[in-house]
């Protein structure tokens, strides 16, 4: 019994601290610590040491006083683990790893009124669920891009209208078989890309979120991704070598990413992308604060550098992502004024932003299949269960 | 005692004298003051991480909310044996005979020569030959290899060349070991394996062969044996060792890659890669442990049947 009255009131107390108003966050931005800690993705963060022109911490550093120490992460969950150990200020967390990083109390809420350039921001990323929850803000958007449809044009004259090609097996423009000249994507997310292909094809469905799959809407992607496996020549995980197989193995269409449409077009290979008619999946990075950020008052001056459209042009032509400070889509000499359209920002609501998906989820009433058993179904998938 | 009082060096030197006659008198005192640091290395990072993966392979992950449950269950062993996961292990260990099996075929006549025939520079050059590819980074030899094995690749190339395309066509249409092109197959993917792994096959055989009295192999042939009856009754058993030593090194190392089938291969996953994917952001750390065991225990057996080779008895 003692353990019953215990446990509630360890409930309520919970609850009441969950109530209470989030962490307590920076009234003013006092005087330079001298460096600010980064975890970013590789290339996010560049002071010109691959190429020349693109150094976005040089000017920051000499008018900041604040020395950028970055550390570069591969993987979400290398950010939320190093984010964990703490001793960092700041980190450019995806979609999948941001909502981790508050409900784990990681982060700390961003006072934007210390962030002027936030109003520039794209009013349709402002409210974005992956870094506001209840109103409060967990950081500051830096970057965001789509998957494409890659394909080459001298196998399609006219752009493909629809994912079909390489979910299903049918015959190309040039009159012989898809089967072997297709790729899918590696990661179990890509569940989410055939999910997103049946809300269209099979409204029976009733799938209203491609990452919150009932049992029913979730067999049925895992259904078609069977049935892809026996078209698919290869389920690409690196990005470098998917552009080889698009260059020496006969490869004609493919969900990638605008950088290696990017760097095909780059060796005039007869490459363009397109988002078809189902829309598409894709990514949005936000820069969040650590709860015991050491060095704040550099970090708040590196988020407001960060939305500069110097930077956020740059860096948009650096990585082939598309800034949420649409100033930086004109007169970026790097970008190029057709750049942000290149890189995707026309097709933002046929996006479908990357999250984890968890059991319990918004769209559904039954609940939905959490990411664990994505993971292990779709092993299954490539090993052509 | 006084004598301690009033001539401090002294008694430096005789405290250290009485320690090093303890340590003289008491052997294993001295061994065990010198075997404690490493037995704790070995005992507390390396068995105890063993120890700790070991245990999270006995928890499971809820179904419902995906969180561990810290509590004792068989059922995440009895995961393994699921159609797909059995499929993993299968698959892995078909591919690391393959490649076990592979290697030591092409590495002993080049370990017979190097053994046999090679003298001084010659002998030299061969050793760094062999051991040349360890130098370079792993990745880009499996880079170039997926350049070399590609459908416009390299050996494409080569056997169109040969007039040979035919039976490359020939070989990626077997089903299993085929695929659209050679870097997209079982076949390529343990050529490349077998590449990486062949020097780990050679030197041990080198080793063994080395051993090998000249002697005997003469005494073979005075009493009338045919050179091939020399290799098969005295040459091979003898240098059996050193191929069930390599075999150890070249089956171990396939086990455990997870890098090279993601950029060689029909994009199925082996177990290393299991393992990497269920850690990561599924967090399903009771099923990547209980992958985990399946190559300890693997190797247990297999290091077992080396034994009775007499794998060890090269060293």
């Amino acid at each position: 019994m003692d353990r019953i009255v215990l446990k509630g009131a360890l409930f309520c107390l919970t609850a009441m601290l969950g109530a209470a108003p989030a962490v307590a966050q920076v009234k003013s931005i006092g005087k330079s610590e001298g460096f600010v800690d980064i975890i970013a993705w590789p290339g996010y963060i560049e002071r010109g040491e691959t190429d020349k022109q693109y150094d976005w911490v040089t000017a920051f550093e000499e008018k900041s006083g604040c020395k950028v120490r970055v550390k570069a992460a591969g993987t979400s969950d290398e950010m939320v683990a190093l984010m964990n150990e703490g001793g960092f200020d700041l980190v450019t967390a995806s979609g999948d790893a941001s909502l981790r990083l508050i409900s784990g109390k990681r982060v700390q809420p961003v006072n934007i009124s210390l962030v002027p350039s936030w109003k520039t921001i794209d009013e349709r990323l402002q409210m974005a669920p992956w870094h506001t929850v209840d109103n409060v803000h967990y950081g500051v958007p830096y970057q965001w891009g789509s998957n494409v449809l890659m394909y080459n044009t001298n196998v399609f004259k006219e752009a493909p209208k629809s994912w079909n090609i390489v979910f299903e097996e049918t015959n190309l423009p040039d009159g012989k078989p898809n089967k072997g000249r297709v790729q899918a994507f590696d990661g179990p997310i890509y569940i989410a890309d055939a999910a997103l292909y049946l809300m269209k094809h099979q409204p029976q469905l009733g799938i209203k979120d491609p990452y919150e799959l009932t049992e029913v809407q979730y067999k049925a992607a895992l259904d078609l991704l069977r049935k892809q496996r026996g078209i698919v020549q290869r389920y690409w995980h690196d990005a470098m070598v998917q552009v080889d197989d698009f260059t020496n193995e006969g490869v004609v269409a493919s969900s990638s990413w605008p950088f290696q449409v990017n760097l095909l077009k780059s060796q005039n290979k007869s490459i363009a992308s397109i988002i078809p008619e189902e829309g598409a999946t894709g990514w949005a990075d936000t820069t969040m604060m650590h709860v015991d950020a050491p060095h704040p008052n550099c970090a708040y001056q590196w988020l407001e550098h960060s939305l500069s459209p110097k930077v956020q042009g740059d860096l948009a032509s650096w990585f082939g992502s598309v800034p949420p400070v649409l100033a930086a889509c004109k007169g970026n000499a790097l970008l190029g004024d057709d750049g942000c359209q290149t890189n995707g920002l026309g097709n933002f609501d046929k996006i479908r932003f990357w999250r984890t998906p968890v059991s319990k989820c918004t769209t559904q009433a039954e609940g939905c299949v959490p990411y664990y058993r994505w993971v292990t179904d779709y092993i299954a998938i490539l090993g052509g269960r | 005692m006084t004598s301690v009082a009033l001539d401090p060096p002294m008694a430096r030197e005789a405290l250290s004298r009485r320690l090093s006659s303890v340590l003289f008198a008491k052997r294993g005192l001295l061994v065990t003051l010198l075997l404690v640091p490493p037995l704790l290395w070995l005992g507390v990072v390396y068995v105890g991480s063993l120890i700790a993966l070991l245990i999270q392979s006995f928890f499971s992950i809820d179904e419902f909310s995906g969180t561990i449950v810290r509590e004792f269950t068989l059922k995440t062993y009895a995961e393994l044996l699921r159609p797909a996961n059995l499929d993993v292990i299968l698959r892995t260990l078909a591919i690391a005979t393959f490649v076990t099996f592979a290697s030591a075929v092409l590495a002993f006549p080049i370990a017979y020569y190097a053994a046999r025939y090679a003298r001084g520079r010659t002998k030299a050059t061969f050793y760094i030959a062999i051991v040349m590819p360890l130098w370079s980074s792993y990745l880009v030899k499996v880079y170039a290899w997926k350049l070399l094995l590609a459908k416009e690749g390299a050996v494409a190339w080569g056997a169109d060349r040969l007039g040979a395309t035919p039976m490359v066509d020939a070989l990626l249409s077997m089903p299993f070991v085929g695929g659209p092109s050679l870097s997209v197959s079982y076949l390529g993917q343990a050529l490349v394996f077998a590449y990486l792994w062949l020097p780990f096959m050679i030197l041990p055989i080198q080793a063994a062969l080395e051993r090998v009295p000249a002697s005997l192999i003469e005494a073979s042939a005075d009493l009338g044996a045919a050179p091939g009856q020399t290799f098969r009754t005295v040459t091979l058993p003898l240098a059996l060792p050193g191929v069930a030593a390599g075999s150890i090194f070249t089956f171990s190392l396939t086990l455990g890659d997870y890098i090279l089938p993601q950029i060689i291969g029909p994009s199925t996953l082996l177990l290393g890669q299991t393992v990497y994917v269920l850690q990561g952001t599924a967090g399903n750390i009771p099923l990547a442990a209980a992958f985990a065991v399946v190559p300890i225990i693997v190797m247990g057996f297999y290091l077992f049947a080396a034994k009775r080779l007499g794998a060890f008895d090269a060293f």
